[in-house]
C-alpha cells in the first residue's frame, strides 16, 4: 500500500558540475518567467491584456524544475495559471505575450488568451479554466500512452484548491486503477483564490490523499528547483519505467494576488506573511546556490537577468505590433474542416 | 437485406469501426464484462480485449474527461453513458472541454470522440430517468448532435459519428433498442446533417426525430385513412440541422407540426420554427404548432406519464389544427 509521504532527504553535498549548463538554464528560465510576469502585470494595468490574468511569480521553480525532467514527446496540461509552464516548456515569450494581447501570432491564435495557452507541437495541451476539470484530461492522455504502448508520460499541474473537486478524485482513482503513466503535480500555494487550505480541506497534507488510491506520493519543496527536479525525475522514472502514477504535493507560495484584480494580501493573508514567504524567493535560492558553488558569479547572474529583461521587452514590442486576427477567423475552428 | 434490432445495428457499427481503425475504443459503465447495460456492446470485450472495451467506475465526469484527453492526443473514443440522465454529471467535460478545445487552441487540438447512450423516457422510470436533453447539447457550438430513429440509421449514423473529427453527442432512443428493421451489411454510412423523409405526402409536414418518428408515422397512417397525406421528416441530426430539407418539405405542404420528446421551452422545435418563419414565412398557410412533452418533471404514475408524453393522438390534433380541420 502507498503510505503517507515523508519529506524526501534533501540532496546532500555539492552540485554536479557536469550539469552546470542545465543548472544555469534553470535559472535563466526562472528569470524569464519572473520578468515576463512582471511585464504582463504591467501590460494588464495598461489595458493591453484583457480578461483574467493569473501571475506565476513565486512559483517559478515548480514549472522549471519539473518540466526539465520531461522528454519532448510527453504531454502537459495546466490550470489557468500557466504562463510559466508554457515558457518553461519552450513556447516563445513572443508567442505567449502575443496570446495575452489576443493577437493572431499568439500561441493559440488570439482565441485562447491567458488561460488557454496551447502548442500541440511540443505537447503543451492547454491551460484550462475550470478548476480541476483538466485533471481527467491528463488521465486520458496517460491512457492513450498506455493504449499505444509508447513510453510517454502525461503531466498535470493544478492548485491545491482543485483537490477538493470530484474531478481530482475520479481522475486519480482511474489512473491508479489502470496503472497509467501520469504525474499529478499539485502546486500547493496555500490559497484557492482567498480561501486558505485549512479553510477548504479536511486534511492539510494533500499528499495523503494519494493513499486513497494506493498511489506513490511525495511532499516537495517547490521553492528549491533542484529538489523539485529530483522529485520529478523519480516520478518520471516511475511513470516511464513502472507505468505507475504519482501525486506530488509541491509546497510553494504565490507572491502576487490570485489574479490581477486581487491585491497582494487583502483580507485573507497578511502583509507580514507575504513578506516572510518572499524570503524564500526561488530565484534567490537558486542563484545564491549557483554563486556559492562557483557555477556562476554575481556579474553573470546580472547579465543573464538583463538578457531576460531584453527578451521580455522584445516580446512585448512584438505583441504590441502584431496584427489582430482577421477575416473569417471568428467562425473558423469551431468544427474540423472535413 | 438482413433484419436487425436497433441494438444489434449499433453493435455492428461499433464492431466494424473497431475492426477498421485500431484508434477506436469503447469505454463506459458495464460495457465489457456485463456486455452493456442495454447489451449494445455484446461480444465486443471478447473480440477486442479489455484495453479497447474499457469498463469504468461510476464516474461520468471522470471517464468523459478521460475520453476527451485521449481524443486530444489522437485516439477515437466512443464513450458510453448508461443513460444521458447520468451524463449531467459529465456535462462540464462535454461543454467546456470537448466542444471548445479546437477553438480555444486556435485549431490545434480537436476532440474526435463520440459520447453515446440512451436518452428520453422509457416506461415509468420517474423524473430523474426520463429526460430528453438534445436541445441542451445542440445549443453548444463545437458539438454535433445525432439521434437515429431506425436500425439502419443507427448503424449508418454511428459509423459517421465515429469517423467525424468533432465531438459528437449520439443520443439513442431508450425504447428503440428492440425495434427491428432492415440494415444494409458492411459499409453503410449515413452522412451527418441530412434529414430523411420517412413518409411522403403533400398536405402537411410533421418534423420529428428519434422516438417521435414512430409516433409521427403512426399519426400519418391514421391521417391517411382520413384522406390527409403527411410528409414525415426525420431530422436524424439535430446539429448541424438540415435546413434545406425542412424548407423543401414546408414549401411543398405549407403547413407544419414539430414533434419532440423534450420540454417545450427552448426545445429543438423552437429552433425549427425559427428557421421556417425566417426562411419560408410566405410559404406558410397556418402557424406552426409544436407537440412536446408536458412542461413538468416526468411523473411515475402510468396514466400521468401517458398524459405527459407525446403520442399519435396529440400529433393528429396538432395536424388537424394547422389544417383548420375538425378531428374525425
Amino acid at each position: 500500500m502507498a503510505t503517507r509521504a515523508r519529506p524526501h532527504p534533501r540532496p546532500r553535498g555539492g552540485l554536479d558540475s557536469t550539469r552546470a549548463e542545465a543548472y544555469r538554464g534553470w535559472l535563466q528560465q526562472m528569470l524569464l518567467i519572473r520578468r515576463f510576469e512582471e511585464k504582463a502585470g504591467e501590460a494588464y494595468s495598461l489595458g493591453k491584456i484583457g480578461g483574467f490574468c493569473h501571475l506565476y511569480i513565486g512559483q517559478e521553480a515548480v514549472a522549471v524544475g519539473s518540466l526539465a525532467a520531461l522528454g519532448p514527446d510527453d504531454y502537459i496540461t495546466c490550470s489557468y495559471r500557466e504562463h510559466g509552464h508554457a515558457l518553461a516548456r519552450g513556447i516563445s515569450a513572443r508567442a505567449v505575450m502575443a496570446e495575452l494581447f489576443g493577437k493572431a501570432a499568439g500561441c493559440s491564435g488570439g482565441k485562447g488568451g491567458s488561460m488557454h495557452l496551447f502548442d500541440a507541437s511540443i505537447g503543451f495541451l492547454g491551460g484550462h479554466g475550470i478548476v480541476g476539470a483538466h485533471i481527467p484530461l491528463a488521465t486520458g492522455m496517460a491512457f492513450a500512452a498506455k493504449y499505444r504502448e509508447t513510453d510517454q508520460v502525461a503531466v498535470c499541474y493544478f492548485g491545491e484548491a482543485a483537490v477538493n473537486n470530484g474531478a481530482f478524485h475520479e481522475a486519480l482513482n482511474m489512473a491508479a486503477l489502470w496503472k497509467l503513466p501520469a504525474i499529478y503535480i499539485c502546486e500547493n500555494n496555500r490559497y484557492g483564490m482567498g480561501t486558505a487550505l485549512e479553510r477548504a480541506s479536511a486534511i492539510y497534507d494533500i499528499s495523503e490523499r494519494a493513499c486513497s488510491y494506493d498511489m506513490a506520493n511525495e511532499v516537495v519543496d517547490g521553492q528549491d528547483v533542484l529538489v523539485m527536479h529530483a522529485a520529478m525525475e523519480r516520478a518520471v522514472q516511475r511513470a516511464r519505467g513502472q507505468k505507475l502514477p504519482t501525486l506530488l504535493e509541491v509546497r510553494t507560495y504565490r507572491f502576487m494576488g490570485h489574479s490581477m484584480s486581487d491585491p497582494i494580501h487583502g483580507h485573507y493573508r497578511t502583509r507580514e506573511e507575504v513578506e516572510d514567504q518572499r524570503k524564500r524567493d526561488p530565484i534567490a535560492v537558486w542563484s545564491q546556490r549557483l554563486v556559492a558553488e562557483g557555477l556562476m558569479d554575481e556579474a553573470s547572474v546580472k547579465t543573464m537577468d538583463k538578457r531576460m529583461l531584453e527578451e521580455v521587452e522584445d516580446a512585448y514590442q512584438f505583441a504590441e505590433q502584431a496584427p489582430e486576427p482577421e477575416g473569417d477567423v471568428l467562425f473558423r475552428d469551431v468544427y474540423a474542416e472535413q | 437485406m438482413p433484419t436487425l434490432t436497433y441494438r444489434d445495428a449499433l453493435n455492428q457499427a461499433l464492431r466494424e469501426e473497431m475492426q477498421r481503425d485500431t484508434n477506436v475504443f469503447l469505454m463506459g459503465e458495464e460495457v465489457g464484462v456485463y456486455q452493456g447495460a442495454y447489451k449494445v456492446s455484446r461480444g465486443l470485450l471478447e473480440e477486442f480485449g479489455p484495453m479497447r472495451v474499457v469498463d469504468t467506475p461510476i464516474t461520468e465526469l471522470g471517464f468523459a474527461g478521460v475520453g476527451v484527453g485521449a481524443a486530444m492526443v489522437g485516439l477515437r473514443p466512443v464513450v458510453e453513458f448508461m443513460t444521458w440522465n447520468f451524463a449531467l454529471l459529465a456535462i462540464d467535460q462535454l461543454v467546456n472541454s470537448a466542444a471548445k478545445m479546437r477553438y480555444m487552441s486556435g485549431g490545434q487540438v480537436g476532440v474526435p470522440a463520440v459520447f453515446r447512450g440512451p436518452g428520453g423516457s422509457a416506461l415509468q422510470l420517474g423524473a430523474q430517468h426520463s429526460q430528453a436533453f438534445e436541445s441542451w447539447y445542440a445549443h453548444i457550438p463545437g458539438l454535433k448532435v445525432v439521434m437515429p430513429a431506425t436500425p439502419a440509421d443507427a448503424k449508418g449514423l454511428l459509423k459517421s459519428a465515429i469517423r467525424d473529427d468533432n465531438p459528437v453527442i449520439f443520443i439513442e432512443g431508450e425504447m428503440l433498442y428492440n425495434v427491428k428493421g432492415e440494415v444494409p451489411e458492411g459499409e453503410h454510412v449515413v452522412p451527418l446533417g441530412r434529414a430523411d423523409l420517412k413518409r411522403s405526402g403533400g398536405d402537411v409536414t410533421i418534423i420529428c426525430h428519434s422516438k417521435t418518428v414512430a409516433v409521427a408515422l403512426k399519426a400519418a397512417e391514421q391521417l391517411a385513412a382520413e384522406g390527409v397525406e403527411a410528409d414525415v421528416l426525420d431530422l436524424r441530426t439535430i446539429r448541424p440541422l438540415d435546413t434545406e430539407a425542412v424548407l423543401a418539405s414546408v414549401s411543398r405542404t405549407h403547413r407544419c407540426v414539430v414533434a419532440e420528446e423534450g420540454w417545450p421551452f427552448a426545445g429543438v422545435g423552437a429552433q425549427v420554427v425559427d428557421i421556417i418563419q425566417r426562411e419560408a414565412f410566405d410559404e406558410l398557410d397556418a402557424p406552426i404548432l409544436r407537440v412536446t412533452a408536458a412542461d413538468v418533471p416526468m411523473p411515475y404514475n402510468k396514466q400521468l406519464e401517458r398524459a405527459a408524453k407525446v403520442d399519435p393522438a396529440k400529433v393528429i390534433a396538432a395536424v388537424n389544427s394547422v389544417l383548420y380541420r375538425s378531428g374525425q
